[in-house]
């Protein structure tokens, strides 16, 4: 015990040390912050990336697979435009025109290599032995009423058409526009063909006011992830205001919240620094680090000034004393919640996604240097201010009867609150178990968003947009024309259109059947995949050769002949079923077809469907290791076995609590979400920091049982556990408002698990810490008379 | 006032004159590039085409092309696939038109008929190639419209623009060497958004029956796909003296089997 007082005296003296030589050197101390900040600022550098392949490690198996795909075939994103006539027809002469142009417009999109209509749709028909290739609708504005009517009639009979480019009923129709990014530089590429894009798209409805147009595809897609980083680094202006407000309210002074407002800016502009120095590329997940280093960092000022006005408040003490005595008694908290909360964003090193990487060291980052800045430059600019208050010892009283009587209710029915608390939690945690994890991209967006209301609008009237891709070998060069694999790629072909999820099926066997027709006299009983060998690649060779530019087949058919690609457009369904999907179509490949032509199902709408699975998986090792160090830090900070494993209750207990709470509200989590264990573990970790070391101080320096000292603790800290609860609630809040869901999801469920865990430290922290202390307690039962006579005198230490 | 205003006049009528000269001179060339090879009759080459994809894997075709030279119109031509297996004995006859869609005709030994088709595009690659159809088709003079570029040592480059609204190109840029022959070295294509799809590299030339440069291998970049075909030519022959009769649908037939 002796030791362990030395050690807490040793700290005392440091702290007090520390904050006499910064109140001393008050000047240079702010100099040099300013420089240090502003010195990393000067490298500061924002750039934006909005390439979904951003989502994805390097090692990411499915992004391996998908990559592998386009290696075979060609490597391309693609915007589709949706157009919607008013007159509810495609197949006018005016309408047709207008497709036709804005077709021939689209060819001149930056990085385009391939753009698909209905209008130049490779028709081919026969006469005799004469075969005709041509565009389904060229120069339409010649064409008669029955050549439309005919035009009419062969799209809407087409497989490759209908459900893709074309409605059924011939309403809305699409452009596909395919462009092959360099990938040099996605930051800048992407925008360019969005920017050229959007301005086609702007002229043409100038010219065509009778047309409405819906994009997505992934070029939109990315654009969607780039402008949501944007505007929720906008957010961090509105945070800006709500730490105004806050710290105004909850210290009513003004130097108090410009003191805050510099650490903060510090703060931020030294993460700005990191963020350039590491040449970091902002995403949607970590675009919100300003937001979040605001919100933690007030909160470590907050206490400082919380406590030094409170001290100054009561008059017995100066600035100068007043501040001494607030960095005693806050820097070693100040430390390890900042400690903690370190450890709780770098474990997001362990996720699956490379965003949340940069998201957790950015924000690890800026918290170090909130620490570094709340000890050093917040007291020194609190000691050049001229800080007022006005002396009111009455109304501390009043507030804080409101906490005692809290801790009274609890030391006097710990059992029955530890009772009905492990009930609660428990039901929470098994209503936990009910989330389903679904990482639909669409709905990452909310409907704000134009990305989901326009892809809405085309999963509803047109096509889906997610999808599944298979490369089906045929195990030989040459071997696509063998009538055994034809045959084999047809049945697939068959099976997939008979499932409930499939819209549309792009395949080779079905371009086979249409050339064997073709080259039978368009016979419609030669719509079957040629039976002959050699028959097959003479027709392919023929067919090929009479393809425009840009509508070849290297995006279906590998170089070798060797495999074809099937791209199966499936319906809006959750991950799970995606999954499940794709692993039906694998299975049967695996029953019904020779082993070469065995493949697995990719697409980047598979690889967002698995994500959210790795990431809970890699993310499990990171909550362990994350409440393996929490946990050792604070046995260390408690100096105590018992308690630091107490404390592992209190701190995991509101994550469970607040994912059941969530079931209840959404019941889908996505990847986002998974991050907030580790995450919220080292914030939420600060409550039971602070309630237990006022616990163990009452315990240690004065002798008091287990009930006085919780309710000390509660007299002590209870104000600024709800005052930083609040800051991280608004802070949080703020961030819900996020367009995008994997923030506003995840801050979304940590203001829940925040208050939970305020409950928790309030309601069960304190009656297990009575119940497991009756030993302790007999043995100080002789001093135990008048005991709230005693904590009533203590108050105020 | 008076002298601003002749000196408009006189900088406009210099630059249309410019423009005028660069369009005469740039068809001149071209002009001078047929000239050149006026006179070959026909001639029979073997073609063996590599195809390689990024990654360096790589697919082969062997072709037998023969060529008889028209004036009046397009040259006629006859190409026979010898590999891959599949397609072995197919054959394609094609009569290049100067104005207007070319006609083709095909034998599919597969079902032993001749089919004729009917398209207008030329643009599409050649079997999986990065060559399209129209860039290994017989140079019309009245395919394109010229602009003189600039004369680089023995090079001259000369823009050529499709007149086929269809061409997969917006322009191409066409070096010649004037001191051998006029033949060509290098080609650049501009695809439809004007961006540089494709550098075809002439190589190897060779000198036939002292007037005729033919290269012996021709290299194809696309620079958007970073994929590649490779031509190489063996045993040109230009004393085979073709006749109209070797390039009818009969002879399409006999010529696959």
């Amino acid at each position: 015990m002796n030791a362990l007082k030395k050690a807490g005296d040793v700290v005392n003296t440091f702290t007090k040390k520390w904050a006499e030589f910064i109140i001393k050197f008050k000047w240079p101390v702010m100099f040099v912050t300013a420089v240090v900040a502003f010195g990393l600022a000067s490298q500061g550098k924002m750039e934006f990336d909005g390439d979904y392949h951003v989502f994805f490690s390097e090692s990411n198996p499915e992004l391996e697979a998908f990559d592998a795909l386009q290696e075979k075939y060609t490597k391309d994103d693609n915007v589709i435009l949706v157009l919607t006539p008013d007159n509810g027809d495609i197949f006018t002469k005016e309408n047709l025109k207008a497709i036709e142009e804005l077709t021939a417009e689209s060819w001149h999109t930056p990085y385009s290599s391939r753009v698909d209509a209905i209008t130049n749709f490779q028709h081919t028909s026969a006469q005799g032995d004469d075969l005709y290739v041509d565009d389904l609708s060229y120069g339409s504005e010649t064409k008669s009423e029955a050549e439309i009517a005919q035009i009419r009639e062969i799209a809407l009979k087409e497989p490759l058409l209908v459900n893709r480019l074309i409605s059924e009923n011939g309403s809305v129709t699409a452009i596909n526009i395919t462009v092959k990014l360099p990938g040099e530089d996605s930051a800048k590429e992407i925008p360019e063909v969005m920017v050229s894009v959007r301005e086609m798209v702007a002229s043409f409805l100038e010219k065509n006011p009778n047309f409405k147009v819906h994009s997505s595809g992934l070029i939109p897609l990315n654009t969607a992830f780039f402008e949501s980083s944007m505007r929720d680094m906008m957010l961090t202006m509105i945070m800006f205001i709500v730490v105004v407000i806050t710290t105004l309210i909850l210290t009513r002074n003004i130097f108090a919240t410009i003191s805050t407002l510099v650490v903060v800016i510090f703060s931020i502009v030294s993460a700005v620094g990191f963020v350039g120095l590491l040449s970091i590329k902002l995403t949607p997940p970590s675009a919100v680090f300003p937001t979040m280093i605001m919100t933690l960092a007030v909160a470590d000022s907050i206490h400082i000034l919380i406590t030094f006005l409170q001290k100054m408040r009561t008059g017995k003490m100066n600035k100068k004393e007043a501040l001494v005595e607030s960095m005693r008694l806050n820097f070693m908290p100040v430390f390890i919640t900042s400690l903690t909360t370190v450890i709780g964003f770098l474990t997001m090193n362990l996720s699956e996604v490379p965003p949340f990487w940069d998201l957790g060291n950015i924000t690890a980052f800026g918290m170090s240097m909130a620490f570094l800045f709340s000890t050093t430059t917040l007291p020194a600019l609190i000691a050049i201010m001229p800080v007022k208050v006005k002396i009111r010892e009455d109304k501390k009283d009043e507030e804080n009867s409101w906490y005692t009587s809290l801790g009274n209710f609890v030391t006097q029915r710990p059992v029955t609150l530890t009772i009905v608390s492990i009930a609660g939690i428990g039901l929470m945690t098994f209503l936990a178990t009910k989330n389903r994890f679904n990482d639909e991209f669409v709905n990452y967006f909310d409907q704000s968003v134009q990305f989901r209301t326009d892809t809405d609008y085309i999963s509803e009237n047109l096509t889906g947009i997610y999808n599944i891709e298979y490369s089906v070998s045929s195990g030989e060069s040459g071997g696509i024309n063998n009538p055994v694999y034809l045959k084999k790629l047809n049945d697939f072909e068959d099976w997939l259109n008979q499932q409930p999820e499939v819209v549309h099926v792009n395949v080779y066997s079905e371009i086979a059947r249409r050339i064997n027709r073709s080259m039978h006299g368009d016979l419609p009983a030669y719509y079957r995949v040629p039976d002959n060998r050699e028959e097959a690649a003479q027709y392919l060779l023929l067919y090929e050769l009479s393809l425009p530019f840009g509508l070849d087949l290297n995006n279906q058919i590998n170089v070798d002949k060797s495999e074809t690609r099937v791209t199966v457009t499936i319906k809006n369904i959750t991950s799970a079923e995606m999954i499940q999907f794709s692993k039906r179509g694998e299975d049967w490949l695996k029953e019904n077809t020779p082993v070469e032509m065995h493949a697995i199902g990719v697409s980047p709408t598979l690889m967002f469907s698995k994500l959210g699975f790795r990431q809970a998986r890699s993310m499990v090792k990171g909550t362990i290791i994350a409440l393996v160090l929490i946990s050792l830090v604070l046995l260390i900070a408690f100096r105590s076995l018992k308690f630091g494993l107490l404390s592992i209750v209190p701190n995991v207990t509101p994550v469970l609590v607040g994912f059941g709470i969530w079931a209840l509200y959404k019941g889908l989590i996505n990847t986002g979400m998974v991050v907030v264990f580790g995450m919220t573990l080292g914030i939420i970790v600060d409550d039971t920091v602070h309630f237990m070391s006022k616990f163990l101080r009452a315990r240690r320096e004065l002798n008091y049982n287990s009930r006085q000292a919780v309710v000390y603790a509660f007299q002590t800290v209870g104000k600024a556990l709800v005052t930083t609860t609040f800051v991280l609630l608004a802070g949080f809040v703020v961030l819900s408002t996020s367009t995008f869901a994997l923030n506003s999801y995840m801050a979304r469920v940590t203001t829940i698990i925040i208050v939970a865990a305020l409950v928790i430290d309030f309601i069960l922290l304190p009656s297990l810490l009575i119940l497991l202390n009756k030993k302790h307690d007999k043995a100080l039962e002789p001093k135990l008379q008048a005991d709230f006579q005693l904590v009533e005198k203590n108050k105020n230490i | 006032m008076k002298t601003l205003i002749i000196l408009l006049f006189t900088v406009m009528f210099a630059s249309a004159l410019v423009a005028q000269n660069a369009s005469e001179r740039g068809l001149e060339i071209a002009q001078k590039a047929e000239e050149a090879d006026l006179g070959f009759g026909s001639s029979t080459v073997e073609l063996k085409m590599t195809l390689k994809n990024k990654n360096g894997q790589v697919s082969e075709r062997s072709l037998f092309t023969k060529t008889l030279e028209l004036i009046e119109d397009g040259d006629k031509s006859l190409i026979i696939f010898n590999s891959p297996r599949d397609v072995k004995g197919t054959s394609t006859l094609t009569y290049t038109h100067k104005v207007g869609a070319d006609d083709q005709w095909l034998y599919l030994p597969s079902i032993k008929r001749v089919k004729r088709i009917s398209s207008n595009n030329k643009s599409g690659p050649f079997v999986g190639s990065e060559f399209a159809y129209e860039d290994l088709s017989s140079p019309e003079i009245e395919k394109y419209t010229y602009r003189f570029l600039e004369e680089n040592g023995d090079l001259l480059l000369v823009e050529q623009d499709p007149v086929d609204p269809k061409s997969g190109y917006t322009r191409r840029i066409v070096s010649y060497n004037k001191n051998l022959g006029y033949r060509i070295e290098q080609i650049e294509f501009y695809d439809r958004k004007n961006a540089l799809l494709k550098t075809l590299t002439y190589s190897d030339y060779k000198l036939y029956k002292e007037k005729f440069w033919r290269a012996s291998t021709m290299r194809m970049v696309n620079h958007q796909t970073n994929k590649e075909t490779i031509l190489n030519f063996n045993n040109y022959n230009f004393e085979a003296n073709l006749t109209d009769d070797d390039f009818s649908q009969v002879a399409l037939q006999r010529a696959g089997k």
